[in-house]
């Protein structure tokens, strides 16, 4: 586990380029459809290989998700990258419409989410995503921690298409995963094993998970460290595990806690019979973010080791 | 998702062959009783529901019936049979005309039409197409079908066997935004295979388009945006079928349809109240004597 840690973290948008590439040599119906996003989108090498099956629109939300759908229509496997706050802010109601009620394949690609923008400011912060996507029945919420799970993610979303909205990280990670790991979908995956506390954890946040629960291991507290790839459909047996195996869950994701990851599990616990329930903590946005590096931020939300650590240590010696 | 109807696909293979056999002015009328069946149709469904949206509803029959009895390539047993021509109604809110044009290709029984709006009908007050075959895309919220038109013009392109698509939407409708993104996109994109239907009844919900939020000229925006523009009597079925001739100009191609919303019968048509009036007993029983020919 710390030897994954100990890697240089990378950005995931690379593996999402490769991995993309490699897909789309192999299957002619692969398209990337992009906002005047090639660069940030990182589909340059993608457009100098597959020139016709780029699709740029312009700064056009709402149409470019609409495209999206209507490929999809006529059988092809669009992926639709954008930003993720105007992908999902600005063409919503595509998302719904056209994408989730429709039953089209198209996969949602949210490149550079959460607070990767960092100085750019609230504008251009995709923390609002789950939240927004979680209320769409049908449509798949993906969260790849690392790089091995963007590219596994990919794969998958090719190997058996549906609708799907899929965080591509900008911010660098470490891995937290072996290469060869496979997704299951609508399974969490276990990074760390552990009897006292669970921490559900998604994206940038399960290596600040995996940080603290060596940290809180050296203090004799044990921590399971769930990796929340899935968001929807959600793993609600493992959280039913967690909060039978272990005294307390602590979430952590890098968006609002109004109805995103950690409101998701919360809204299980409270469902389980009374014995089995456990105390909660939900770290993540509460206010639009002031300016700051993304790691500013993080920092200041206490989305970091040390915030994971006082969180399950309140939660264990408070409740 | 609804079944298709075997003996409603063999009347309506019937039925087409026998208005491609007829010379224009003879399927001119043949294509108005058709249609006036149709409208018969959305009486009866609109009066039963006691809800609907009348008089969308019969402003665009006529173009409904010329692209399902005449226009289309498509194929009422095998609904998503690769290959075949795209067509969106943007304008969700008249399912009804949709429902009944669909029911009389076969694509379902027209017995379904009894079952519009009721409690778990699949034949909800807008059209989805996770229910009814012959629907490409869910649509209701204005603004989406042109954009997914587009899409699907552009994959067929790409796939190397450009179909036909036609999408069909309101006048009040071209206020939408994203609709204005999607004709930059076909025009940059030179998507000859496409075609944009207006239905240009004047009328929107609460009032006359020009007194809501002008369009005019539509005609000369639709030019300056890059497409071919055709403006066309959108009840005159000659003219009707000749719009839906190919692109001359290697452009997408744009039609504004001057219509009558609640064409044919006469104390709906034009009036803004008939968005969403339901017919008295009365009235439907006027209505169909109207429509009887």
């Amino acid at each position: 586990m710390s030897t994954l840690l100990d890697t240089a973290p990378v950005d995931n948008r690379v593996a999402f380029a490769e991995e993309l590439i490699e897909l789309a040599s192999h299957d002619d119906r692969i398209v990337a459809v992009c906002n005047d996003s090639v660069g940030s989108s990182n589909l340059v090498a993608f457009r100098e290989r597959f020139p016709d099956r780029l699709v740029n629109v312009g700064i056009a939300e709402q149409n470019m998700v609409g495209v999206g759908a209507g490929l999809a229509a006529v059988g092809l496997i669009p992926f639709v990258c954008a930003a993720g706050p105007f992908l999902t802010g600005r063409a919503l109601e595509q998302i719904k419409a056209d994408v989730a009620y429709s039953q089209q394949n198209v996969i949602l690609c949210g490149m550079s989410p959460g607070m990767a923008y960092g100085e750019l400011g609230p504008t251009h912060h995709s923390v609002e995503d789950f939240s927004w996507l979680r209320a769409l029945p049908g449509l798949d919420i993906v969260v790849p921690a690392d790089a091995a799970q963007t590219r596994i993610a990919l794969r998958q979303a090719v190997a058996e298409p549906r609708p799907t909205y899929i965080r591509i990280g900008r911010h660098k990670v470490p891995p937290v995963s072996p290469e060869t790991n496979v997704l299951e979908r609508g399974r969490f995956a276990l990074a760390r094993e552990g009897s006292d506390a669970t921490i559900i954890a998604a994206g940038t946040e399960v290596s600040k998970a995996l940080e603290a629960a060596e940290i809180l291991a050296g203090r004799g507290v044990s921590v399971r460290v769930l990796n929340a790839v899935y968001i929807a459909p959600l793993d609600q047996q493992a959280i039913a595990a967690a909060a039978r195996d272990t005294r307390a869950i602590v979430t952590a994701e890098e968006a609002n806690v109004a109805g995103g990851l950690g409101a998701a599990v919360a809204a299980v616990v409270a469902e389980l019979p009374k014995s089995q329930r456990v105390p909660m903590r939900i770290l993540g946005l509460r206010d639009f973010a002031p300016t700051g590096s993304t790691d500013f931020l993080l920092d200041h939300f206490g989305l970091n080791a040390a915030g994971l650590v006082r969180a399950v240590e309140e939660v264990l010696n408070g409740d | 998702m609804l079944l298709e109807s075997t003996e409603q696909v063999s009347r309506w293979h019937e039925r087409r062959a026998a208005f491609a056999e007829l010379d224009p002015s003879m399927r001119a009328e043949a294509l108005q009783r058709q249609a006036n069946s149709i409208r018969r149709d959305i009486v009866r469904m609109i009066s039963a529901a006691g809800q609907g949206h009348i008089g969308g509803d019969f402003s665009v029959t006529d173009v409904l019936t010329v692209l399902f009895n005449v226009v289309l390539d498509v194929d009422p047993h095998e609904p998503r049979r690769d290959g075949r021509d795209i067509f969106i109604l943007s304008k969700g809110h008249c399912a009804a005309a949709l429902y009944a044009t669909l029911a009389s290709a076969g694509f379902f029984s027209p017995n379904e039409l009894a079952t519009f709006m009721k409690p778990l009908s699949d034949l909800n007050g807008h059209p989805a197409n996770t229910k009814v075959p012959g629907v490409e895309t869910s649509t209701g919220p204005l603004g989406h079908g042109l954009p997914v038109a587009v899409g699907a013009a552009l994959g067929s392109r790409i796939k190397g066997a450009p179909a036909r698509v036609v999408v069909v939407t309101g006048d009040g409708e071209m206020q939408e935004g994203s609709n204005w993104e999607a004709l930059m996109s076909a025009s940059h994109l030179g998507l000859d295979n496409l075609t944009l239907f207006i239905d240009r009844n004047r009328l929107q919900q609460g009032a006359r388009t020009e007194e809501t939020n002008a369009l005019d000229p539509l005609d000369e925006k639709l030019a300056a945006f890059g497409l071919e523009v055709r403006v066309i009597d959108g009840h005159d079925f000659r003219q009707l079928e000749a719009a839906f001739g190919p692109s001359t100009t290697g452009k997408p191609v744009a039609i504004v349809a001057n219509t009558i919303k609640g064409k044919g019968v006469s104390f709906i048509e034009d009036r803004v109240e008939w968005h969403h009036k339901v017919p008295s007993t009365e009235q439907v029983e006027m209505a169909l004597e109207e429509l009887a020919q």
